[in-house]
């Protein structure tokens, strides 16, 4: 494995918007298999970090590489088509269109009826036939990630996704990316402490656009700095 | 299918009941709903809508009369050339436009298109401006594949029509149902989620842009060749908002939609005409009353009440 | 002269999209109609050109404005401001208006005096006295719709309603009420440019769509929404076709002008002076 290249690194990746540094000399590297958290204060940078990988934002400098192949310049279209995936922080379906139809998109076979394994996985199998616009939140969310599925991604980023789940809900969410993560690389965006300290294998926090510590769960925990920059609010 | 069949059935019969000035009439609406057909390609199911698309109808309009009158090309000929001319236009126009969205995309279209008509002005010479060009009736007589056509012949004029119109149709249900048509229909409700999944959206909106501006300029020769006339009043931006009146009234993104709103306006505008000339009037009107009460327009309308399953 | 009046017109225009942003199409038939309403008012009020220019200043933009409230609470707020919806169905109101002062003020060109014809001679040429106090008003005007948003709480309830809806909600201002009077301030500025300009350049049902594209071409140069942009691009147009018109034929110039500016909002969108939107 050693010999290996990381699934996704960033070298000095930095982002600024007129002046701001949103996201500065960031060096991340993912590796296979894992689930990674990725948390901080609000403003942080966390999503125009994964914006940055996905394609969605242009660097101001540094480099992305996935396998180990330069993407930076790809579109982010490209960057979807080499296997990473990215579900919205702002739930972003195609809200007149059936669910379906939605899972058939993300899985290139638009028209198709071969959805149905998607969202067996999300437990929406039953609601193949429904507008997608009319499902409740939580399972709008869950429509997001199955969309994800269907692109069959290497990495699969997930923008804060429990965010206005119940807790019910939010429990078969931990168990769903359980199950993602033997197939895919998860790099996961959350304020939600408990799913973040349940679910990642390791966390990197984010803190003024830059890394302020990078760790186990129990270490990030422990933690001084980290309790600094949340000023407490990341007791749980 | 089977409405679409029933239409164009309807539409042959008509020719025996009809009067002669309606049977002018209803060839001269299929040529425009054509027109209209490739317009809601990329306005109804795309999402893009354009505000010059003026261009590319006098596009296929002027290929069409000047290839046969300067250019000295057949008919078959010409209607080659405007088609080539139109894919060609649109292809560069697209290229360009695309690069701006909404607010924007209306704007620049509408701006090209003011330029395209301020052209056919500037080289007056050729295209004799607002007097426009007349098509003599020799030219439109000619053989092809062994047949002695004639274009001001009413009667065949009118069933060209109506086989043109009926590939039109065709072709727009052929792409609607189409891997294509998903996917366009996707950029329309979500530019970003379908970037984000992976389609390359912008190839995509080129691609409806050019098969958009194709079939306008395909629309344009044919009323260059059947009616023997190209005018600048044809390329002004009056023609660019008739389109899509035409589609939003029939009900953007459905097939037929385009096709009865062309017929329906042009019925309004000729029962309007017998009080008034006001039929700019009516446009307004009509286009007011379709913003605010029925932005679905009428099959948009049927579709979502009644038949679901309208394409 | 031309770059005054121009500048004018479209920070009506400008304005408009900046607080609202909404494109309206039939700003070009406001000014249509403000100058056909000069015409009218001078016909109507005796006592000479002065006082039928005075007239008209009050008159047209009170008319223009009045129809221009009736389109903003009966046409923009149903159809909620929607950005397309708003240009399509303003493009319906500008065929209405058209048609409208075709039938009720006919076809031809109407002359109207000038309120004075004093001419000032400088030593080298002689200038219209009434086209330097065109200017003059103009750059009056502007300045004053400037302190008015830079300086006034007028401006600032304005500015915030620009940059979020929302926002301006929740800090108590009626946006609705700021949207009409926006949308009524555009539509009378528009009618003042068009009084001005129509002792030079004669009333006719069909003036509207020129002012309406180099209103764009301005607006777009300037950067939409941003008002200093629009004056400075107004400048540089005016002057530019004046220029380009010497060397070229009008619709070449025209051409010209129009294809460029296409150019600009396609590699620029937010114009050559804007900054980028949120």
């Amino acid at each position: 494995m050693a010999a290996v290249s990381p699934l996704l690194e960033t070298r000095n990746l930095s982002r600024s918007f007129g002046g701001l540094k949103a996201v500065s000399d960031v060096n991340f590297t993912l590796e296979v298999g894992e689930i990674r958290a990725v948390i901080g204060p609000n403003g942080a940078g966390k999503t125009t970090f994964v914006s940055l990988v996905s394609g969605r934002l242009a660097p101001s400098s540094g480099a992305v590489l996935f396998e180990g192949d330069d993407i930076t310049r790809l579109p982010a279209f490209k960057r979807v088509r080499l296997g990473i995936a990215y579900t919205f922080q702002i739930t972003s379906i195609y809200g007149n269109l059936t669910v379906a139809e939605n899972v058939a998109l993300a899985a290139h076979q638009p028209g198709a009826k071969s959805s149905l394994e998607y969202l067996e996985r999300v437990g929406l199998a039953g609601r193949a036939a429904q507008i997608a616009g009319t499902l409740a939140y939580g399972h709008q969310r869950l429509l997001e990630v199955a969309m994800g599925l269907a692109l069959r991604p290497k990495l699969l980023i997930l923008d804060e996704p429990t965010q206005g789940l119940s807790d019910s809900e939010i429990t078969n969410f931990i168990e769903l990316v359980r199950t993602l993560s033997k197939t895919a690389t998860v790099l996961l965006i959350e304020h939600n402490m408990p799913v973040v300290m349940e679910l990642a294998h390791r966390i990197t926090v984010l803190d003024r656009g830059q890394i302020l510590a990078e760790g186990a769960p129990e270490d990030i925990r422990a933690n001084r700095a980290v309790q600094n920059a949340y000023l407490g609010t990341a007791d749980a | 299918m089977f409405l679409h069949l029933a239409v164009i059935a309807a539409l042959f019969l008509a020719q025996f009941a009809a009067s002669e000035y309606i049977v002018l009439m209803l060839t001269r609406i299929m040529v425009l709903a054509i027109f209209a057909i490739g317009y809601n390609l990329l306005f109804g199911y795309t999402g893009l809508l354009s505000l010059g698309h003026a261009m590319f109808f006098a596009t296929g309009l002027y290929a069409a009369a000047l290839g046969t009158t300067l250019m000295g090309l057949t008919v078959p000929a010409a209607f080659a050339f405007a088609v080539l001319a139109g894919l060609a236009v649109s292809l560069v126009m697209g290229v360009i436009t695309l690069r701006a969205s909404g607010v924007a995309f209306m704007i620049v279209t509408l701006m090209f298109s003011q330029a395209a008509f301020l052209t056919v002005l500037y080289f007056g010479e050729y295209t004799r401006g607002d007097e426009g060009i007349v098509i003599p009736d020799t030219i439109r007589k000619f053989a092809f594949l062994g047949f002695d056509v004639d274009l001001a012949n009413a009667v065949l004029r009118y069933n060209l029509a109506l086989a043109f119109l009926g590939c039109a149709i065709a072709f727009s249900l052929l792409i609607v149902r189409s891997r294509i048509g998903h996917i366009l229909i996707a950029i329309r409700e979500n530019e970003t989620r379908t970037s984000m999944l992976g389609y390359d959206v912008q190839r995509y909106k080129l691609a409806a842009f050019v098969m958009s501006g194709t079939l306008s300029a395909f629309s344009g020769a044919c009323y260059a060749l059947m009616f023997a006339y190209a005018g600048s009043t044809l390329a002004s931006i009056q023609y660019s908002i008739h389109p899509l009146l035409w589609t939003l009234l029939g009900g953007a993104s459905t097939v037929l939609g385009p096709v009865l709103g062309t017929g329906l306006m042009f019925v309004l505008v000729d029962l309007a005409s017998s009080y008034t000339n006001a039929n700019l009037l009516m446009i307004g009107v009509v286009l007011i009353l379709l913003v605010l009460f029925f932005p679905k327009g009428i099959l948009g309308t049927i579709r979502e009440r009644y038949w679901k399953w309208l394409p | 002269m031309a770059a005054a009046v121009l500048a004018l017109s479209a920070l009506g225009l400008s304005l408009v999209f900046g607080v609202m942003r909404v494109v309206n199409v039939a700003h070009g038939e406001f000014f249509m109609l403000g100058a056909m309403l000069a015409w009218w008012t001078a016909k109507m009020v005796p006592g000479g050109p002065l006082a039928g220019f005075m007239a008209a200043l009050v008159v047209a933009p009170a008319a223009v404005g009045f129809l221009a409230f009736l389109t903003e609470r009966l046409l923009l707020r149903r159809i909620k401001y929607d950005p397309e919806a708003t240009i399509v169905a303003t493009i319906g109101l500008l065929f209405v208006i058209q048609q409208l002062a075709l039938s009720l003020f006919g076809a031809d060109a109407k002359p109207v005096a000038a309120p004075f014809t004093y001419r000032i001679a400088f030593p080298w040429f002689g200038y219209s006295g009434y086209k330097l106090f065109v200017v003059v008003a103009s750059v009056f005007i502007l300045v004053g719709v400037w302190w008015v948003l830079a300086r006034t709480r007028y401006g600032l309830i304005m500015r915030v309603t620009q940059f979020d809806r929302e926002t301006a909600t929740a800090f108590g201002i009626p946006v609705n009420t700021v949207y009409s009077a926006v949308f009524v301030a555009g539509a009378a500025l528009v009618a003042v440019a068009a009084v001005l300009i129509v002792p030079i350049q004669q009333a006719h049902y069909l003036m509207g769509l020129d002012p309406l594209l180099m209103s764009f071409i301005v607006v777009i140069i300037g950067g939409l929404g941003s008002i200093k942009g629009s004056v400075i691009a107004a400048l540089i147009i005016g002057m530019a076709d004046g220029i380009i018109s010497v060397f070229f034929s009008p619709t070449l110039a025209s051409i010209i002008a129009t294809l460029a500016v296409a150019l600009v909002l396609v590699v620029r969108p937010q114009g050559l002076f804007g900054v980028t939107a949120r």
